[in-house]
């Protein structure tokens, strides 16, 4: 059953440029589909169409058996977590705030919160002791991403919306947490739409890759087949470059 | 020494000064922030109204504060003489940064973290509380901050209109040339801005700031419990003396509040009022419901009427156009406080002066001195310079009234325009230049009542009356004397007055 499908989606920007143009994909429950392009290829537009974040003039999204149009915004967003890059933690809460925002805005009492924020930070790698009550700027890059996905798995959401997670980490700190995602997601079996531009990542972390430029879907499938056989033109010189 | 001595001294009047001082500017500042607050954010929300609304708010700032007040005294509800007035003055001159500052602050929250928030599912209400509010904090209080501490600066104007504070020292001191009254009053003046930016900047760098603001609105709003809001208690049905904001005026309101309490009526005193428009004003709005006034003023100045040279005309003028106005005119006090040319006996031995006519001939090189109502008055200076034909050199000097005559003692100015019963002219053993063309209207002193008030408090005009023909110009002067030179309260020279008059029991 697919948790997620866009069909035939098209939107284009104030500026008049073409974001998406007719843009399908669906992502089936329990996997992890990654959207992979290069910046301006309109994959970060595609993943805010699922959340309502970005409205699109044509084309259908369905989410959770629903179309997107259909959803209020908030009670969506509310079952969905969202992971960003950098920006996503609320510079003035602790991060154990942080981690209860969501379980705070459906109203759960506060024992259930912390004891949920003890349980996340703990499954994420930190200590709840020692990080819960920092601020989210005392935090190494890599700390800031855990906090990040501890966040968003609070309300224990189905669908899991993830934007560069990886992004702004050294190397060896993005592999770490690359494996550890894998190993979490498998465990809790949830479904993901992860947005990247790194190739690796792509190929290690999905099971689906959807590959995008200019707005537009140039190649999908299995990591693996993508690989072997990637489009001529755009494609393969994109993993020409990123794999050499 | 003497300054501390006279503070230690007065020190419960000061308190209580200050504390409607603090009074006027924390509710002046919980109001700007009630209004303040929703209008940034409205404007973040709708940038259509930003402009318009930033433009309203700029401009209240730039109207004077005694125009504001001027404005203020015939509306109903939040006008009047009084605090109200005054806090809606406040209010609206800290209103600018308050406004501006939440604009800016909400603008200035990173879009990215606002989209984030939403992404996770916040309603616009929950991303303002918990986001955009909280992370424009530091810009928002820095705007109270400024509001807070420029509404107690400001709020020494609001004695102006009778509200109280700390500027009724400060005016006082000014009016009766009391350098210690005028530093009683600004010095806990400053010291409560310093205290105030102080406390404010102390919650920006706390920790917590949003915690530390709530704090400090709590302990706000204690503060203004104990200090039982007195500037904010509703007008009692008293009845209301006004004067303007000299010291023949206080002594006066002084004279009337005392012998109408004298008379049994309980008497609520609103005086160093900012000044003839304001009086007036006030009176006619029922606000006020006597004070003193002088024929001539009322004649050309109030009623924008030629002025004449005959006192009978003037004062049966000023009479039945005052009776169309609501208003009734006592009969004369006794005293003419007509303006006075003044200089310094050194300079009138050396020169020869005596009158206004020998002036014309020196004019050329000496330097007047006068305060900004003779200069735009119909009967001050440009009719007094065609009358005589002459031209002073040099542009007069304007000042305060309370300024004038330490600037012609230390001969910073060399002929000073006062009037004729300043108590300062016969303490500085001062000449009065005669005016030998009779170029000055005739300003006789008379009550001018209400007459809707004098219904509702029957027997105010016969006590008054009791005093018609009981001020000639010498007592007068030495009144003024008693309060500007001898530095004794108008309150006490007041009552000492009826008492020797025989007007009331001593």
């Amino acid at each position: 059953m697919a948790v997620v499908e866009l069909r035939d989606v098209s939107k284009r920007y104030a500026s008049g440029v073409l974001a998406l143009d007719r843009v399908g994909f669906a992502v089936e429950s329990g996997r992890v589909l990654v959207l992979l392009g290069t910046s301006g290829s309109g994959k970060t537009t595609a993943l805010k169409t699922v959340n309502g974040l970005v409205t699109p003039e044509a084309g259908e999204v369905t989410v959770l058996g629903r179309r997107v149009a259909a959803w209020d915004g908030v009670e969506l967003r509310r079952r969905i977590g969202y992971v960003i890059q950098e920006v996503g933690l609320l510079p003035h809460l602790t991060v154990r705030e942080n981690v209860e925002l969501v379980p705070r805005l459906l109203g759960w009492p506060p024992e259930r919160r912390q004891e949920r924020s003890r349980e996340l930070l703990a499954l994420v790698g930190l200590q709840p002791e020692r990080h819960g009550e920092a601020a989210p700027s005392q935090l190494s890059g890599g700390e800031r991403q855990r906090v990040g996905l501890a966040r968003a798995l609070a309300a224990d959401p189905p669908l899991l919306l993830m934007d560069e997670p990886f992004g702004a980490l050294d190397p060896l700190t993005r592999r770490r947490l690359q494996d550890e995602f894998k190993d979490l997601q498998r465990r809790l079996g949830k479904t993901v739409l992860l947005v990247t531009h790194d190739v690796p990542e792509a190929l290690r972390l999905a099971d689906e890759v959807v590959v995008m430029d200019l707005g537009r879907v140039v190649q999908s499938g299995p990591p693996a087949a993508v690989r072997a056989a990637p489009e001529p033109g755009f494609v393969a010189d994109f993993f020409r470059a990123a794999l050499a | 020494m003497d300054l501390l001595a006279f503070a230690a001294e007065r020190r419960a009047e000061i308190a209580a000064l200050a504390a409607e001082h603090v009074v006027l500017v924390l509710v002046a500042t919980a109001i700007a922030l009630a209004v303040g607050l929703p209008l940034g954010i409205a404007m973040t929300r709708s940038p259509r109204v930003a402009r318009p609304v930033l433009a309203v708010v700029n401009v209240a700032q730039t109207i004077p504060s005694l125009a504001l007040f001027g404005f203020l005294i015939p509306v109903p509800l939040i006008g009047g003489v009084g605090a109200r007035s005054a806090i809606v003055a406040l209010a609206a001159y800290a209103l600018l940064p308050i406004v501006r500052n939440t604009y800016t602050g909400i603008l200035q929250v990173d879009r990215a973290v606002v989209e984030a928030a939403t992404g996770m599912g916040m309603t616009g209400g929950q991303r303002l509380r918990l986001v955009e509010l909280p992370l424009a904090l530091p810009v928002i209080l820095a705007g109270v901050r400024v509001a807070t501490v420029i509404s107690v600066g400001t709020a020494t104007i609001a004695a102006a209109i009778g509200a109280g504070g700390l500027g009724t020292y400060v005016f006082r001191g000014l009016a009766t040339v009391d350098t210690r009254l005028i530093l009683a009053g600004a010095i806990p003046a400053a010291a409560l801005a310093l205290g105030a930016d102080a406390l404010l900047g102390a919650v920006q760098r706390a920790r917590r700031p949003a915690r530390a603001a709530g704090l400090l609105a709590l302990a706000a709003a204690a503060a203004l419990a104990v200090l039982q809001a007195p500037a904010l208690r509703p007008a009692a049905p008293a009845v209301v003396v006004g004067s303007k904001n000299f010291t023949e005026q206080v002594v006066l309101g002084e004279v009337l509040g005392a012998l109408l309490e004298e008379k049994g009526f309980r008497v609520q005193r609103r005086l160093n009022l900012g000044g003839t428009t304001l009086c007036h004003a006030a009176l006619r709005a029922g606000e006020i419901a006597l004070y003193v006034e002088y024929t001539g003023t009322a004649l050309t100045e109030i009623l924008k009427r030629p002025g004449s040279s005959d006192p009978v005309r003037v004062y049966d003028e000023v009479a039945s156009a005052y009776a169309e106005l609501g208003l009734r005119v006592s009969r004369p006090l006794g005293f003419d406080n007509s303006y006075a040319l003044v200089v310094r006996p050194s300079v009138a031995a050396e020169r020869g002066l005596r009158t206004i006519s020998d002036l014309a001939r020196h004019a050329r090189d000496l330097r007047v001195g006068l305060f900004g109502e003779f200069l735009e008055r119909e009967d001050g200076m440009a009719g007094l310079t065609k009358a005589y034909g002459f031209r002073f050199a040099r542009p007069p000097v304007e000042m305060d009234l309370g300024l004038l005559y330490p600037a012609l003692a230390s001969g910073q100015v060399d002929v000073a325009v006062g009037s004729a019963t300043d108590g300062l002219i016969a303490a500085m053993d001062l000449v009065v230049l005669e005016d030998d063309r009779r170029y000055f209207p005739p300003y006789d002193a008379v009550v001018v009542m209400n007459v809707e008030r004098l219904a509702e408090h029957p027997g105010i005009e016969a006590a008054v009356d009791a005093l018609a023909g009981r001020l000639d110009a010498p007592t007068m002067r030495r009144l003024n004397h008693a309060v500007d030179g001898e530095h004794r309260s108008p309150a006490e020279v007041a009552r000492e007055f009826l008492g020797t008059a025989g007007v009331v029991r001593p």
